[in-house]
């Protein structure tokens, strides 16, 4: 077989883990691509390097090709979502001031228990500055999701505000913001540095949050069959190898290189191995499905994954939340997935969308082999998503 | 002679920022401000209430900029990436010429080109600049390596610093390769040896 070289832009963070693994483990060399891994300054350059066509495919922030489906955020060309490459991922982090009054109430921070952090936060006075890495984002969403209740919230009643990730340790520690919402490793690294401390991990949210992509812009898919094809089963088999945690450390020592994260592996390994550290000095606190890359059908582009964004999207936006959730669905190629996954032999699920939220405990489901068990996928308030029903 | 425009920099190195005004003053009577810092930046833009942005693609905070195309954003008119009001062709440019435009809505595309192309064409000189810093640079490195691994030769087998260069070049030239790197492989040879 040729090798065919091919370019994808990512950014450094812990969720890029199967397009390195892909690359520096030989997934890529043996479905005979040369991959080359560029990293991104930021996702606004990411994007628009993959709609000019400088690479090929990137690591994308799930909310960002539906932000572009639906006519937001200045450029409009159609990506394809072709696979998720990470689902969970994200920690809320608090500054030590507003840790400090969070205290004063009586709350004790469990990491798991994302109402109670809720009423708590809602029990301290003045208004809460959130970094967020990207204006689309998982981050965003989840935000809105918790903290805005059941919908129709204006927008304007919470603070947030975009803060690059790299930047975010230094904008908590700085007084700029009073919480953030961000990639491992940057909520560790704020740990780290002893400017804040974590109170929840977005799984805490939604049990089964899909936070990057891996996206292609829609006219390259279609004209390079073979060529996504090729990327699609690289990622996918670097994504099992990942769903092994008896790899993870491995996969983090990988990462620390200073052509990916540049950052100590043993900090990488926290979120990899789900073994976090929520204030400096305290013990290690197992968290399960801290970020997932492969189990439940993990890589699965879910169309109901993308209405849900969608119709989140809009209520906050001010559009049609049925029709943002149409257009949402149509961007998660689960016929792609299905069409260059097949020859691997990969146990599709019999369906394409699902409920959202249905799954308290992982649940066996109809799939082509039989093996397939998805969730847990349940919303922090119960409630439950109909990709039919999107209002 | 059209009103001026309100243009915003975003540039943390000064010397860069001035050669960007330098090449925007020759477009016209703009006003033309500069933004170094990423504390409060998207809140510093608005008050700035800037016709067009500009910003190093390279630039993690450029991320930042990017709230200001939503319909929430704290500015009062509606900016749009540069990208989605004109042809691709000015657009491509701008991104491989490393800068990129937000513009406010209804701008005239007559008023915004000759801003841009003053700003690809210096963005242009950046990058090249960028590469001739690195080609001198890598030049010295090797100029270095060639000098050690010629006093190797001139210690080891008693010759002059002519006949020593000769020897290195016949050797690059018979098997194909750099100067620098048969230079390269004598000195990592020799210290392995010494």
């Amino acid at each position: 077989m040729r090798i065919q070289p091919l370019t994808v832009g990512f950014m450094p963070l812990v969720d890029a883990a199967p397009l390195i693994v892909a690359r520096e483990l030989g997934f890529a060399e043996e479905e005979g691509l040369g991959l080359t891994l560029q990293s991104g300054p930021s996702w606004s350059t990411l994007r628009d390097r993959l709609v000019l066509g400088q690479i090929e495919a990137a690591h994308m922030l799930a909310p960002v090709p539906v932000a572009m489906a639906l006519g937001l955020g200045g450029i409009s060309t159609p990506l394809d979502a072709l696979s998720v490459l990470s689902v969970n991922g994200n920690v809320i982090g608090l500054s030590n001031p507003v840790a400090a009054r969070l205290y004063d109430t009586g709350f004790t921070p469990d990491f798991t228990n994302a109402t109670a952090a809720r009423n708590a936060l809602a029990a301290i006075d003045g208004p809460l500055r959130i970094g967020v890495p990207f204006p689309f984002s998982m981050h965003t969403e989840l935000l809105h999701y918790w903290l805005g209740g059941h919908g129709d919230t204006d927008p304007r009643s919470l603070d947030i505000r975009t803060i690059p990730p790299p930047l975010m340790a230094d904008a908590i520690a700085a007084g700029e913001i009073d919480a953030f919402c961000v990639g491992e490793p940057w909520g560790s690294i704020t740990v780290e540095n002893g400017g804040g401390e974590l109170l929840l991990p977005g799984a805490a949210i939604w049990n089964f949050a899909p936070e990057k992509v891996l996206a292609a812009r829609a006219g390259w898919t279609a004209a390079n069959p073979d060529l996504t094809g090729r990327l699609m089963r690289a990622v996918w088999k670097a994504a099992r190898w990942l769903g092994d945690t008896s790899k993870r450390s491995t996969a983090a020592d990988i990462l620390a290189w200073p052509e990916y994260l540049g950052l100590p592996a043993e900090i990488l390994e926290r979120a990899l191995t789900g073994r976090m550290i929520l204030s400096r000095h305290a013990p290690a606190r197992h968290v399960p499905r801290m970020v997932a890359f492969f189990d439940g059908a993990a890589t699965f582009p879910w169309k109901s994954q993308g209405a849900w964004i969608g119709s989140r999207m809009a209520r906050r936006l001010g559009l049609d939340p049925a029709w943002a959730a149409d257009k949402a669905a149509a961007v998660f190629r689960t016929d792609l997935y299905r069409q260059h996954l097949a020859p691997l032999g990969v146990d599709m699920p019999g369906a394409s969308e699902k409920l959202e939220g249905a799954l308290a405990v992982p649940t066996p489901v109809a799939s082509d082999n039989g093996t397939l068990s998805l969730g847990p996928d349940a919303f922090f308030d119960g409630r439950v998503f109909d990709p039919q029903s999107p209002g | 002679m059209p009103s001026q425009l309100t243009i915003l920099i975003v540039e943390p190195d000064k010397t860069r920022a001035e050669a960007i005004i330098d090449s925007l003053v020759a477009t016209g009577d703009h006003h033309i401000k500069v933004l170094a810092g990423h504390t409060g930046l998207a809140r510093s833009v608005a008050e700035m209430n800037p016709d067009i942005v500009l910003v190093d693609i390279a630039n993690p905070s450029r991320d930042v900029i990017e709230e200001l195309t939503l319909a929430s954003s704290p500015l009062e008119r509606p900016v749009a990436m540069f990208v989605d009001r004109s042809d691709d062709s000015i657009t491509k440019a701008a991104i491989e010429a490393g800068v990129s435009a937000y513009v406010v809505d209804g701008l005239r595309a007559d008023r915004i080109q000759p801003v841009m192309d003053a700003a690809i064409a210096r963005f242009h000189m950046f990058s090249r600049m960028r590469s001739e810093l690195a080609a001198t640079r890598r030049a010295l490195e090797e100029r270095k390596i060639i000098d050690r691994a010629k006093g190797i030769l001139m210690r080891a087998r008693n010759l002059s610093e002519d006949e020593a260069y000769a020897l290195i070049r016949k050797t690059a030239m018979s098997q194909g390769r750099k100067i620098a790197d048969v230079a390269q492989a004598l000195v990592t040879a020799a210290d392995l040896l010494s």
